[in-house]
């Protein structure tokens, strides 16, 4: 074959999880190519104008460790900034901002276009290469230019025979009105890979100046900003408002009354719509017996003067939009700029993936993204990079990076793919994780700098300077347990004051730490020995205190865990002619191929039985 | 690894229970347990060797028998094992080996031992291919209880608990994942009463899970009475065979003898005691204190006296024994000339029987039935099932109540959801569902939330 041009790697589509893996194989010293079909829609957002929110904020602050761009991004062009769930406890803290749309796009641009080894293309893929044995060696575009490859990540999201759907009207389309992919569902189809049929949507934007703002609730962001990024520094600010809206029996009225209008309704829709993210017609039907619904109205950057309104995606046709947002307070005048559509789109069966994100059938072919059935920008942009990363460990012949759920949301959001398979686009949340509370925003460096630098994502500097912070945390724990303070009028009076008891005999400040009414902050007032540190290091500290015993309860599940998930399953094994194995599991196992025994535990089917066969299997092979 | 612990005999009615424990535990947790006759120290003990000793729980000893120690790498597993015989029957061997995981044992899987022996090195790969065979099967035959509690009273109600700790898990879920939604607050006063009826569900299992061993394991029923009142033939007579030695020589019985008698769908564990007497006999000596002790743990006392003869002074004092203990009073003898003042007893349940004539046997069944109150019990014999539940509601309601202990201290929801995590994996165990899997469906299926 000859090519225009030779690549380790290349990438097919730069949303979010296409730019990840490009910058991650580039940055890991692959050559590489990222395939877009508008070079327009680099890292555009054609939903939510938001990056972060519960559980998604502790993906991008764990892409930050590992080495990825995203919050960095964020930080660079966000306009609000806010930390979720205050309250509730450290684990679920998550931030969330409210992204410029145009300024990120323009910033990741600029960011891939810097990257020396990384080429970028505007082009539609259409087909992926492979050679005698099978496995990727380049991709052609529409154009029938051929590009070697010894890998192709495929990050198609939506546009994978992308269908939008408004009323009566469906036509093929990309989102955000680009032109869709066509031609590569055949050629994967030609390779082994099963696609289905996912759906999604999103709502309208409309003009700001039709917008009744005194009718609205505001919702401001935090006074005191902290960055996504464990490396940003300096000020940030807000610069604007989000504002809240309710629906009402009219607006409801209205849907039902033109509900045989919706594709969805009517039958026209095949694929599988995401159940976190109903679409408006989807809420007042399911949940009938809800007065009202919430709707967000947020700006999507500071040179437009477009606003979106979350909660409202819908497929109704646009008459009907237009209706149903007017009988909306504060809306009664609103003026629509881009309609409500729902966009069907073809996605790969996860399980037919390794934990690497690479297809167990074709080597070198990788996935990431709405393509392997999730939804969300972090989702995607979490395992872009996982993706890129281990296309690049592949070639550079390095042990590939498989994170587990006990190591991180990414891991739990891999794992969950390729064991469990989804039914549904899969939204990442805080109770998909079973470790939630050592798999914390504030300790995302902790977990994973470590990876980014073994894979070479994080320089040795930042490591060092993990390390140094871990050691000053651990010291300023040590001075904590061995400073006492004794009873006295004062610290009994304060310790009232916080409504808890006073103390009766000298205390070590780490046991006083851990009443959930005493902190840190307060009680500096008797800690005169204190040194002065950083919020990062005293925080640490504090949390790790307070939570000892819950940290303790669930790092003892992770032991459990890690000791299964250390035995790795030999790529070979065949299953169906191991004894003792039932047929049900040795179905399953053949068919999902686990990389470990942990991961073996966790399908569905699998009894623990069949793993102490296969236990013994493992042993009996030395 | 975690020390396990099972009963390794086939749970079958009479002889020797054998309960293995092995791990880096095992020693330690069976001196908690094992108190050896003599000077000898458990943790001491070298490995192979045996001791003779009493099982001690609680403060309560459960039963007798000998513990024998292997040393790491010089046992069946290739670690420290400890393995206690007892003869107390399924119940008392059920009793210690409760005992033993609440000590910190757990409960070893299916094949557990031959896995673990296999892993260190202790059997050939043609063993270990066999034993995978078995394990296997166990693992089937595990499946196939397991479906069969599926259909159970007792799954029902755990599974009612479940869903219950799934719901609150939603609801906090939902709050959590969802934080800018318009949704319910599930704050501590939300989730406090969920909780707290959550445990007493919990209790209450627990407690009629001991009233449904009645079922499952029989009720433990003693036959007292001094020598001669006709103990043993009452015994025989009831079982419908002679298993102690029957003669007119008093004081034949010397030892406890333990029987199973089906009544209904109720088992009595009948266990024919020496008669009570103060003698001068060693080894009589003896089968009065172990008479003594029987009756003290007994359940139920058959007491008999003789119709025969008038009230003696032994029978006085077995009037006085069984005070407090749930008892029926058997006047023995009824095909002889009556000599016996029954207006000396207090008792509303007196049965007058002829154990020699097989007369009234009858009688004492249905006074049995009455007592225990089962009549209404016995049109759901399946209950009741197997130790698994109970302990993962015992697990369940630890951690449940934990979760309330530190919600009261104003510890944070995230923590405190681990908690109800663990309350509800425990629970959830049974049907191998996970929590984190079944709060993500009840947050779908409940609140309307997204974008």
């Amino acid at each position: 074959m000859t090519f225009l041009e030779n690549y380790d790697v290349a990438v097919v589509g730069a949303g979010h999880a296409g730019v990840e893996a490009a910058l991650a194989a580039a940055r890991l010293g692959l050559r590489t190519a990222i395939f877009t079909i508008s070079l327009d829609s680099i890292a555009n957002m054609p939903c939510n104008p938001s990056i972060g929110g519960t559980a998604k904020g502790h993906l991008v602050r764990e892409i930050d460790a590992l080495g990825g761009q995203m919050a960095k991004a964020a930080d660079a062009t966000f306009l609000q900034s806010r930390v979720l769930n205050l309250g509730k406890g450290p684990a679920v803290h998550s931030h969330r901002v409210q992204a410029d749309r145009v300024k990120y796009h323009t910033y990741m641009k600029k960011i891939l276009e810097s990257e020396p080894l990384l080429d970028i293309r505007q082009g539609e893929v259409t087909r992926i290469l492979t050679d005698g044995d099978g496995g990727v060696c380049g991709v052609e575009t529409r154009l029938g230019s051929r590009f070697g490859a010894r890998a192709a990540i495929i990050c198609t999201g939506t546009y994978l025979k992308g269908v939008v759907h408004v009323g009566e009207t469906s036509y093929e389309s990309g989102p955000d009105a680009t032109l869709p992919s066509n031609g590569l569902s055949a050629s994967l189809r030609e390779l082994g890979v099963t696609l289905r049929r996912f759906k999604t949507g999103t709502p309208a934007r409309v003009h700001k100046r039709s917008i009744d703002f005194s009718k609205l609730e505001r919702q401001d962001g935090d006074s005191d900003i902290s960055p996504f990024s464990f490396e940003t520094e300096g000020e940030l600010e807000n610069r604007v408002s989000c504002y809240i809206s309710y629906t009402n029996a009219e607006t409801h009225r209205i849907i039902l009354e033109n509900l045989d209008r919706s594709p969805l309704y009517s039958g026209r829709i095949e694929g599988i719509g995401p159940r976190y993210c109903p679409s408006i017609e989807d809420k007042v039907v399911r949940f009938s017996d809800k007065p009202r619904h919430q709707l967000f109205i947020e700006p999507m950057g500071l040179d437009t003067e477009e606003y979106y309104l979350q909660g409202m995606s819908s497929s109704l046709p646009e008459d009907v939009q237009l209706k149903f947002l007017r009988s909306i307070e504060g809306l009664e005048h609103v003026e629509i700029m881009r309609n409500a559509y729902a966009i069907e789109y073809d996605c790969c069966d996860s399980l037919e993936l390794y934990p690497m994100l690479e297809f167990k059938k074709i080597p070198g072919l990788y996935g990431a993204g709405q393509f392997n059935g999730t939804s969300g920008y972090e989702e995607a942009a979490a395992q872009g990079l996982v993706a890129g990363i281990n296309a690049a460990m592949k070639i550079l012949g390095r042990d590939p990076l498989v994170l587990d759920r006990t190591t991180s949301y990414i891991g739990t959001l891999i794992d969950d793919l390729v064991t469990k398979g989804v039914s549904d686009p899969y939204r990442m949340m805080t109770s998909r994780s079973e470790y939630r509370l050592l798999l914390r925003e504030d300790n995302a460096d902790e977990r994973l700098v470590p990876f980014g630098y073994r894979v070479g994502l994080v320089s040795e500097e930042r490591y060092l300077k993990l390390q140094k912070k871990l050691e000053a945390v651990e010291k300023e724990i040590a001075r904590l347990n061995e400073t006492k303070l004794s009873p006295s009028p004062e610290v009994d009076g304060w310790l009232v004051s916080c409504e808890t008891s006073p103390i009766t005999e000298a205390t070590p400040l780490a046991k006083l730490l851990k009443r959930p009414q005493v902190t840190y902050a307060g009680l500096a007032r008797f800690d005169s020995g204190r040194p002065e540190l950083p919020k990062e290091v005293w925080e640490q500290a504090e949390l790790r205190i307070k939570y000892e015993g819950y940290i303790k309860l669930q790092q003892e599940q992770v032991e459990k865990m890690s000791r299964l998930e250390q035995k790795l399953l030999p790529e070979d094994i065949d299953y169906s002619a191991i004894k003792g194995l039932r047929l049900e599991a040795a179905e399953k196992l053949a068919k999902i191929r686990p990389r470990s025994l942990g991961q073996a535990s966790r399908i569905s089917g699998v009894n623990p039985a069949d793993i102490a066969v296969l236990l013994i299997r493992l042993e009996s092979k030395g | 690894m975690a020390t396990v612990a099972a009963i390794s005999t086939p749970p079958a009615v009479g002889g020797i229970s054998l309960i293995r424990i092995s791990g880096e535990r095992a020693i330690e947790i069976a001196a908690k347990v094992f108190h050896p006759f003599g000077s000898t120290e458990v943790a001491k003990m070298k490995g192979h060797t045996c001791v003779y000793g009493k099982i001690v729980y609680g403060g309560e000893t459960l039963d007798d028998g000998l513990l024998t120690v292997f040393l790491a790498p010089r046992s069946y597993t290739g670690e420290d094992v400890a393995e206690i015989s007892c003869h107390g029957g399924i119940y008392v061997t059920r009793r210690v080996l409760r005992a033993i995981y609440s000590l910190g044992a757990e409960p070893a899987q299916a094949g557990e031992f031959t896995r673990r022996a296999f892993m260190n090195g202790k059997l050939s790969l043609t063993q270990a291919e066999a034993v995978a065979d078995i394990i296997s099967a166990e693992g089937e035959n595990a499946l196939k209880s397991a479906n069969m509690m599926r259909d159970g009273e007792l799954f029902r109600k755990i599974k009612s608990v479940s869903d219950s700790l799934v719901h609150v898990l939603g609801s906090l879920a939902a709050w959590t994942d969802y934080p800018d939604e318009d949704l319910p607050e599930a704050g501590p006063e939300a989730v406090l009463p969920a909780l707290e009826d959550c445990k007493q569900r919990l209790e209450k299992i627990i407690s009629d899970y001991d009233a449904g061993m009645i079922f499952r394991e029989g009720i433990s029923c003693a036959i007292a009475g001094r020598p001669n009142v006709g103990k043993s033939t009452l015994m025989n007579a009831l079982l419908g065979y002679e298993r102690s030695i029957v003669t007119s020589a008093a004081g034949t019985t010397r030892d406890v003898v333990e029987e199973r008698l089906k009544v209904g769908d109720v088992i009595l564990r009948l266990r024919d005691t020496a008669g009570l007497r103060d003698s001068d006999n060693e080894a009589e000596k003896i089968g009065v204190r172990l008479a003594e002790k029987a009756i003290g743990e007994a359940q139920l006392v058959l007491a008999v006296f003789d119709g025969s003869e008038p009230l003696s002074e032994s029978d006085r004092l077995l009037l006085e024994k069984i005070k407090g203990v749930r008892h029926i009073v058997v006047i023995n003898k009824g095909d002889l000339p009556q000599k016996i003042d029954k207006s000396l007893f207090s008792d509303e349940i007196i049965l007058e029987v002829s154990a020699k004539e097989g007369d009234g046997l009858k009688k004492i069944a249905d006074a049995v039935y009455e007592m225990f109150g089962l009549s209404g019990y016995s049109q759901h014999p399946e209950v009741f099932a197997n130790e698994r539940q109970k302990l993962c509601c015992d697990r369940a309601l630890k951690y449940v109540s934990e979760a309330i202990s530190a919600l009261s201290l104003g510890e944070t929801l995230d923590a405190v959801t681990v908690l109800i995590d663990c309350a509800a994996d425990a629970l959830l165990e049974l049907t191998g569902e996970k929590a984190t899997d079944a709060v993500v469906d009840d947050v779908f299926s409940r609140f309307c939330v997204g974008k």
